[in-house]
This record gives C-alpha cells, sequence and structure tokens, in this order.
C-alpha cells in the first residue's frame, strides 16, 4: 500500500503571530515555521502504518516555495521515503491545493491520502474534503483513529457530539485530528539519512492550473484586545462580583 | 437567486445552530431557504419551517440520511444549487465536514467560520487560532460560508411559515463511506456552545474524578461543562467538551476557566465570553490577561467553596 502525505508549511505553533505595519496582511517576518501540526500527525500515521507492515511506501508532497523543502526534509528524517515539491512563490487557497494535489494523485496513485484537518495559519479546514470532491474518493474527516484491514478503513472521527465511526473501502482520504496519535521526534541520524531521500520538483506551471486567486484579503487586523480585569482575594468576594458587578449569576 | 441554508440536525430535532445561520443569512438581503436531508424527519422539517424569515424547506427524505455522509450531503446541495447564490452551515464538525465537498463539487472557495457579513461579497473571520482577523473579499458570483454561531443571534423559531417542497433525492448508491456507529455524549446539561454558562477545566484538575468538582457547580449554575486539550488529552473528559481552536468556540454569558493556563488555542475558543473568570494557583498563568476576575487559588479548596456558596 501507498500513502499520500500533503503537508503545509505553518508559522511554528507557539508563536503568537500579528498583522503587518500596513494591515495588509500577517507579519511573517523572522517567525519560525513548521510541519503544521495536523500535518506532522498524518505523517506520524503513516510512519506508523508502514512499521506495522500495513503500508510500502510514505510519500510526502507539499506545494509552495523552495523554503518549503525544510519540512519535506523534516518529513523524510521522520520516515517518508520520498518528497515531492510542487513549486510555485504565490500562496494558494485550498480549492486550488486541493486541485493541485487531483494532479500529483492521479500521478502517484496512492491507496490512501492522509491530510491535517486543518492548516493552523487560514484556519480553513476545507482542503481534505475538496480533494474528495474533486477526485470523487470517500473521506472520513477529523479521525481520532484509524485502522487498516487489507483494502479497507475503518476511522473514529471527533464530531462535535462525540464519535462516529465510518468505514470505507480503499482508496480514501483521511484528515487527521489531534488525538490520532503523538509525532515522534527525528533522530539525528535520521535527519543525516533524510537529505539522501529523493525530493522531487514539479513545477506548478506545468500542471495546467488556473491558480488565481477567488478570494482576496483587504485587511488583517488584531482583535479588540479584552481589558484585563481584576484579581479577587476570596471565593465570597468572586461572588459578590458576578452577583452584583457582572450580574452574570 | 437565492440563500441555501443546510440544516443541521439529528433527525428529531433542528440544531439551535442553524438558527444563528439563519441569522447570518439575512445580513446577506436574499430570500433564504433552508436544505434538510433526513430520514423520517418530519418534525426537523416542522420546525424548520417555523424559523423566522425562512421562505422554503427543501426536504430531502431517504433513510441514506439517518446518519449524516458527506458524500449524500454534497450531492444534496449540488442538486438544487442553480437557484442560490449563497451556501452557508454552521461552522461545526458537520458543516465543515460537508460544505467544502459541497463547494469543491461547484468549483467555489468557501469562506470558514465568518463572524461578520460586512457586503453581499466581504466577510471577516478569524485566522491563526483567532490571534488577527481577516476581512476578505470575493470575486465570485456565488459563495459559500461557514459561520461561527457564537458570533451571530438565532432567529426565533415558531414565528415563521415557510413553505415545504419535497425534493427528489441524488443517487449516490455508490458511495462508498458507510456508518459504523456513533458514541454520543448524554448529558442533562445544556449544549456546550449555547449554554448561557460554561465552567471548564484542564490539567490542573488532575484526573477524571476531580471533574465532579466542576459538575457540582455546574448544577448550580445550569452550566454546560467543557474542557482544554491536555485535560481531554489525559482522558479526564470526553472529546466533544473540548473548547479552543480544534474543539469548540463558546461565547456565553459566564465562561469559568479552572486549573487552565490559557494557551492561544484555548483562548482562541472562549475568548469572546462576556464574563471570564479564571481560577488558578499560578498568578502569571496567561488566562489571567483575558479574565475580568481572576482567583489566585488551589482550585481543591476554591471549587467545594464555591459549590457551597452558590
Ligand atoms: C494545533 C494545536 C491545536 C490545539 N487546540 C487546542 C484546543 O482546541 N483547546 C485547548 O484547550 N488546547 C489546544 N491546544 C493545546 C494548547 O496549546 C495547550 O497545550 C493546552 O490548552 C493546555 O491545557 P491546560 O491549560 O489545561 O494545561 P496546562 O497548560 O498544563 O495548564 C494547567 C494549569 O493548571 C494550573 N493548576 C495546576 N494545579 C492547580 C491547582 N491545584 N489549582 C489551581 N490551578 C492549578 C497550572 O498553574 C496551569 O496554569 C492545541 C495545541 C495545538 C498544537
Ligand atoms: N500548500 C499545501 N501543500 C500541501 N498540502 C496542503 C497545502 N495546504 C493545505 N494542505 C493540506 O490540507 C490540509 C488542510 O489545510 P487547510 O484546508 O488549508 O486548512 C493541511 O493539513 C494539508 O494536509
Amino acid at each position: 500500500m501507498k500513502i499520500l502525505i500533503p503537508i503545509k508549511r505553518v508559522n511554528d505553533y507557539n508563536v503568537k503571530v500579528r498583522p503587518n505595519q500596513a494591515n495588509t496582511d500577517v507579519d511573517l517576518n523572522n517567525v519560525k515555521m513548521a510541519i503544521n501540526p495536523f500535518c506532522e500527525i498524518a505523517v506520524e500515521e503513516a510512519i506508523k502504518l508502514k512499521e506495522a507492515g500495513k503500508a510500502d511506501e510514505v510519500v510526502v508532497v507539499t506545494i509552495g516555495d523552495d523554503k518549503h523543502q525544510e519540512q519535506l526534509r523534516t518529513a523524510l528524517a521522520l520516515g517518508a521515503d520520498r518528497a515531492i515539491l510542487v513549486k510555485t512563490d504565490e500562496s494558494l487557497e485550498p480549492l486550488t491545493v486541493a486541485k493541485v494535489l487531483v494532479k500529483v494523485y492521479q500521478k502517484e496513485n496512492p491507496n490512501l491520502v492522509i491530510m491535517g484537518k486543518v492548516g493552523i495559519d487560514g484556519d480553513h479546514n476545507q482542503t481534505g474534503q475538496m480533494f474528495g470532491a474533486l477526485t470523487g474518493l470517500p473521506q472520513a474527516t477529523f479521525a481520532s483513529e484509524l485502522e487498516v484491514n487489507g483494502n479497507a478503513i475503518e476511522v473514529t472521527r471527533e464530531i462535535d457530539g462525540g464519535l462516529e465511526t465510518l468505514s470505507t473501502e480503499l482508496p480514501a482520504v483521511v484528515t487527521t485530528d489531534l488525538r490520532l496519535n503523538e509525532p515522534r521526534y527525528a533522530s539525528l541520524p535520521n535527519i543525516m539519512k533524510a537529505k539522501r531521500k529523493p525530493l522531487e520538483e514539479i513545477n506548478i506551471g506545468d500542471l495546467g492550473i488556473d491558480t488565481t486567486s477567488k478570494i482576496s484579503t483587504l485587511k488583517v487586523e488584531s482583535p479588540p484586545e479584552r481589558q484585563e480585569g481584576v484579581k479577587v482575594e476570596t471565593v465570597d468576594a468572586l461572588i459578590d462580583k458576578l452577583r452584583n458587578e457582572a450580574k452574570v449569576i | 437567486m437565492k440563500t441555501l441554508v443546510v440544516a443541521e440536525h439529528n433527525n428529531s430535532e433542528l440544531s439551535a445552530a442553524t438558527l444563528s445561520v439563519v441569522e447570518a443569512a439575512k445580513k446577506l438581503g436574499k430570500d433564504i431557504d433552508i436544505l434538510v436531508a433526513g430520514n423520517s424527519a418530519s418534525t426537523v422539517v416542522d420546525q424548520a419551517k417555523s424559523v423566522e424569515g425562512v421562505s422554503q424547506v427543501l426536504s430531502f427524505n431517504d433513510t441514506r440520511f439517518a446518519n449524516e455522509i458527506a458524500e449524500d450531503l454534497a450531492e444534496c446541495i449540488v442538486s438544487v444549487a442553480d437557484d442560490y447564490c449563497y451556501f452557508l452551515a454552521s461552522s461545526s464538525t458537520t458543516g465543515k465536514n460537508n460544505l467544502p465537498r459541497a463547494a469543491a463539487l461547484m468549483d467555489l472557495q468557501q469562506v470558514s467560520e465568518v463572524i461578520e457579513i460586512i457586503d453581499d461579497k466581504t466577510f471577516k473571520k478569524p485566522i491563526y487560532a483567532g490571534s488577527c482577523i481577516a476581512t476578505v473579499k470575493s470575486d465570485q458570483e456565488k459563495n459559500v460560508l461557514t459561520i461561527r454561531t457564537t458570533a451571530f443571534d438565532k432567529s426565533a423559531l415558531g414565528a415563521g411559515s415557510a413553505e415545504v417542497v419535497e425534493k427528489s433525492v441524488p443517487d449516490t448508491a455508490s458511495r462508498k463511506a458507510q456508518f459504523v456507529k456513533n458514541e454520543l455524549t448524554v448529558s442533562d446539561r445544556p449544549e456546550l456552545t449555547s449554554a448561557d454558562i460554561v465552567i471548564s477545566g484542564g490539567r490542573g484538575m488532575q484526573n477524571a474524578e476531580n471533574f465532579a468538582l466542576l459538575e457540582g457547580i455546574a448544577t448550580k449554575l445550569n452550566a454546560a461543562v467543557g474542557a482544554s486539550r491536555a485535560a481531554v488529552d489525559s482522558g479526564f473528559a470526553p472529546n466533544d467538551y473540548q473548547v479552543g481552536q480544534t474543539g469548540k468556540s463558546v461565547a456565553p454569558n459566564l465562561y469559568i476557566a479552572v486549573g487552565i493556563s490559557g494557551a492561544i488555542q484555548h483562548l482562541a475558543g472562549m475568548k469572546d465570553s462576556k464574563t471570564i473568570v479564571a481560577i488558578n494557583k499560578d498568578e502569571e498563568a496567561p488566562i489571567f490577561k483575558v479574565a475580568d476576575y481572576g482567583l489566585v487559588a488551589d482550585l481543591f479548596e476554591a471549587l467545594p467553596d464555591l459549590e457551597s456558596k452558590l
């Protein structure tokens, strides 16, 4: 079985990202970048399947500029076999990303595609579902458990009411939730080894996809700041404030 | 051209989230229809037609809709798409699952988690876990939006009298995904995203048993109980309790955070609450920066004291 993992390069999740001076975009100058946490979980799941003898090959793909090689190398160091960079200097919308991924899918013919449920940058939560629509593949989003049985999978999904389990034949697309697994760290020897693993580059222009944005960003602002409130000394004082000042109980 | 709101329901009750989506839809100034794909969900259809401001209820009735599968719902939406220029659902796990699939089938780019509708093509949405708010403008004739329901009021139930139109169900017999089972949390408490008061526990609660300390207070205040990711990951609380970037967004009148440090991903889901209380033994905890009232205390002393005095 071959698994394809689309990964996204985003800000390190510990960094609080701010608008730029002109309020036209976010300011990512000097911000530490990383693999989107949900994509790291996708990579980990694929590697675990490989270690369990259920997958033979794990291919990671990302769409972006040359700097994205860093994240691909990290994924290779974590255990992916091969990487693909679809090169573009533009930042693409989920629908366009999904269309590019369809091309890669058609070329690679994987049995399973695992994506993150959401990129922590744009908070879109769309690409996996759109990819499912465009390929006609069944989708199981927000996975907290994934079981592969031959040519079928069973996926436990985190939903607002609790948990839901779906089953489907392969090929299929799964998107990861945080509780699917805990990603490992890359070891130094593996980081060295990753440098020699294959990293293929494709020019986005060769794929014949219209990459024009359908949505433009007019403004990026900080949300209204909350005023820091007061400290109360005792439970009695707290109850008094809630009853008589905030009037919420 | 009209606005289509995709109803969320469990085949017996229309979700409160849908009422907020209808309220958001009103800001777009078009006639509003509600799509209900259900399995003998006549009570849901009845509720949907009574939502104030709704013109038509499109009812897709099939045993296949006993549990909602994204493939089915996307096909239902696409089958009526010609009449609509807006497609809206809540940014619940259901809306997030279905709507992007439908959007891609229509070759439309979706705007997720809309918190403000500025005009027919301009919307505000949080990005980077709510660290920034983006104003975006669409160049598309048709638009697909998921609505963050805490940012909108609810349209009244019972005030409207929409026409019900039975629609023929698209053939999705070939779809592969099959429902196996679900494990839904049952609770007598108000639902987390619509409760007036929420009390949440974090890693500081130490174990699942200690969540009883929150339950006691929740009962007295008729509050919902929530949790941080750390508490859910540690098995103190079920996944559907999680508040934050990856969990639920809540904006109650009163949010009480207990033993929660206040990571940005947690704040993303609760910082729009009207009044915030933090109980934490570390006076430097970032949660105090957003709290209206902070109590620096050991929760194992403060919670029993609070419960007894309410
Ligand atoms: C991609 C991503 C998404 C995430 N999404 C979410 C999300 O949706 N929701 C979420 O909550 N987190 C989320 N997180 C995790 C988040 O970064 C934090 O790790 C998490 O919120 C911490 O939970 P906590 O505050 O309960 O635990 P901690 O940060 O460990 O804080 C525990 C607090 O309890 C206090 N405490 C301990 N004992 C006591 C006591 N006896 N009395 C009083 N106080 C006490 C401590 O002082 C401390 O402040 C996400 C992380 C990532 C990377
Ligand atoms: N530029 C990209 N390159 C590769 N995969 C991506 C890219 N953008 C998004 N994805 C995938 O889509 C998932 C969801 O992203 P989003 O829809 O942007 O929230 C991510 O976790 C990735 O798996």
